[in-house]
């Protein structure tokens, strides 16, 4: 236990950047995934297949070559990164927004017909029907899968720790290095860290799911 | 589908969509060219280069990465499964004195990061890499696992129970004969899409040193020099996004294909609400 209390500060400053790599991973894909998913049920052909694309390929990539390519193959092909965090921040984002895309693709399919069929019907264009009527409703019942996601990225930055970007994982490593006898009072520490934002979150997600979802 | 959100467009629209998809088409190929255009002046598309895939060694070590990824992933699907559905019995026991710890048990498994678990194993148990990579794998997916199943039982109709226990069945039997089959049956495209997530997890051992295909990737370009870094990277990138396209396909596949033994049918690869397919 020694180690795990000499080295609070280490473990804050750790907890400290994977929020900060959650959040701003996490407002990216957010945005870029809402974005895609809106190009995956537009009318034009060629968005939907970038769209399309894009998904397939990235929700079948492994987080880990993700990671390989945006730390170590970017900036061979002279994209230079002043801190390891960009590519992290670059990676994460790319590869979340993905299953991001996919499950508010699923909530506008759950939005029921005749919604759009009315909107159409007293004139409003693609644009509007879309921004109006059928994405505030479509978010509404992704709001928890949305949840479930965020918690898998929260998870999925500890990645970043091995790629040089030193948050809760990569300090976990370097202490359960440097303290051999205490390696698992060390890597509990990390654990209850990362349980510190899991949980709450999971437990946000299925108070949402009860209180939040339009029955239909 | 997405085709209720416009009407079956004009001739006026038809033109908007023709000329939009010519732009995104140039957009995208613009792209693609100032990519190769990247690449030759960094000198990635030499021959020189990609003449090291007429090597035999180099396909050699690429083929014991891909056995190393895919005997991980096989050995821990294998165990996982069983004990997933063990963990999803014990979660809806009866019995709050085995339920309660069980969900305890789950939610710490799902809330941590698998890396994490496969570090715990190796340093604390001080065991070999492929057993951490095995167990992290194991872990986290019979608990993913157990609560897929669950949200099968709990989507079937409660009569299926209600018959069990009024034909006589204790409440164990009705679970293992009447629901976990049908359950299981009907969450098989989420267990088949969460394969696919255990199998790109796999990938995680490269940060505990598992010779895996990305490790192996790492070890030929050290060894051959970093210039082929490139081109080992985009192959072994394509197997492994192949490999995954496949069992994700079958996922897909399989909820095509339905099946009326399952009361309600299957249920949907894709994530749904429910917990299906965590990345």
């Amino acid at each position: 236990m020694d180690a795990v209390i000499e080295s609070l500060p280490l473990y804050w400053n750790g907890f400290l950047r994977t929020l900060f790599l959650s959040v701003t991973s996490g407002v990216i894909a957010l945005v870029l995934g809402t974005l895609l998913a809106a190009a995956r049920v537009s009318p034009v052909a060629a968005l939907r297949g970038f769209s399309m694309t894009y998904v397939e390929v990235l929700r079948n990539t492994p987080l880990t070559i993700a990671f390989f390519f945006a730390a170590i193959v970017l900036p061979r092909l002279g994209v230079k990164f002043e801190q390891f965090e960009v590519a992290a921040i670059i990676a994460l984002s790319a590869y979340t927004a993905a299953f991001i895309a996919e499950a508010v693709r699923s909530g506008v399919n759950s939005v029921p017909v005749g919604q759009a069929e009315a909107a159409r019907s007293i004139g409003m264009k693609f644009g509007q029907v879309l921004s109006l009527i059928i994405l505030p409703q479509a978010l509404r019942t992704v709001i928890p899968p949305l949840i479930n996601i965020l918690i898998a990225l929260v998870k999925n930055s500890s990645v970043a720790g091995a790629f040089f970007v030193l948050e809760l994982f990569g300090y976990g490593r370097q202490l359960a290095n440097a303290n051999g006898d205490q390696v698992m009072a060390v890597l509990l520490g990390v654990a209850f860290f990362y349980l510190l934002i899991t949980i709450p979150l999971g437990i946000l997600a299925s108070t949402v799911e009860r209180k939040v979802a339009i029955a239909r | 589908m997405s085709s209720v959100l416009y009407d079956v467009p004009g001739p006026k629209a038809r033109r908007v969509s023709l000329i939009g998809s010519i732009v995104g088409t140039v957009l995208i190929l613009g792209l693609l060219a100032w990519i190769v255009m990247t690449f030759a002046q960094q000198g990635i598309l030499e021959g020189r280069r990609w003449a090291i895939f007429t090597r035999a060694d180099v396909w050699m070590l690429l083929g014991n990465g891909i056995g190393a990824t895919l005997s991980a992933a096989a050995v821990a699907a294998v165990i996982a499964f069983p004990l997933g559905l063990l963990l999803c019995l014990l979660r809806i026991s009866d019995l709050p004195a085995i339920r309660i710890p069980t969900r305890i048990v789950l939610e710490f498994l799902r809330g941590m990061p698998v890396v994490l678990m496969m570090l715990f194993i190796l340093l604390v148990f001080g065991t070999n890499q492929f057993i951490a990579v095995v167990a992290g794998l194991v872990l986290y997916n019979a608990a993913v696992f157990a609560e897929i199943i669950r949200a099968g039982i709990q989507s079937l109709p409660k009569g299926q129970r209600e018959a069990g226990l009024t034909v006589g069945l204790t409440s164990f039997q009705s679970r293992m004969i009447i629901e976990l089959p049908q359950a299981v049956r009907r969450m098989m495209p989420s267990l088949v899409a969460q394969l696919v997530v255990l199998l790109k997890d796999t990938s995680l051992g490269y940060i505990v040193a598992y010779g895996e295909l990305l490790r192996a990737v790492q070890v030929m370009a050290d060894f051959l020099g970093t210039q082929f870094l490139f081109p080992i990277f985009f192959v072994a990138a394509a197997i492994y996004i192949a490999i995954n396209l496949c069992v994700s396909r079958i996922a897909v596949w399989i909820e095509r294909r339905g099946s009326t033994k399952a009361a309600g049918g299957v249920a949907k690869a894709e994530p749904e609400p429910i917990e299906a397919a965590v990345p």
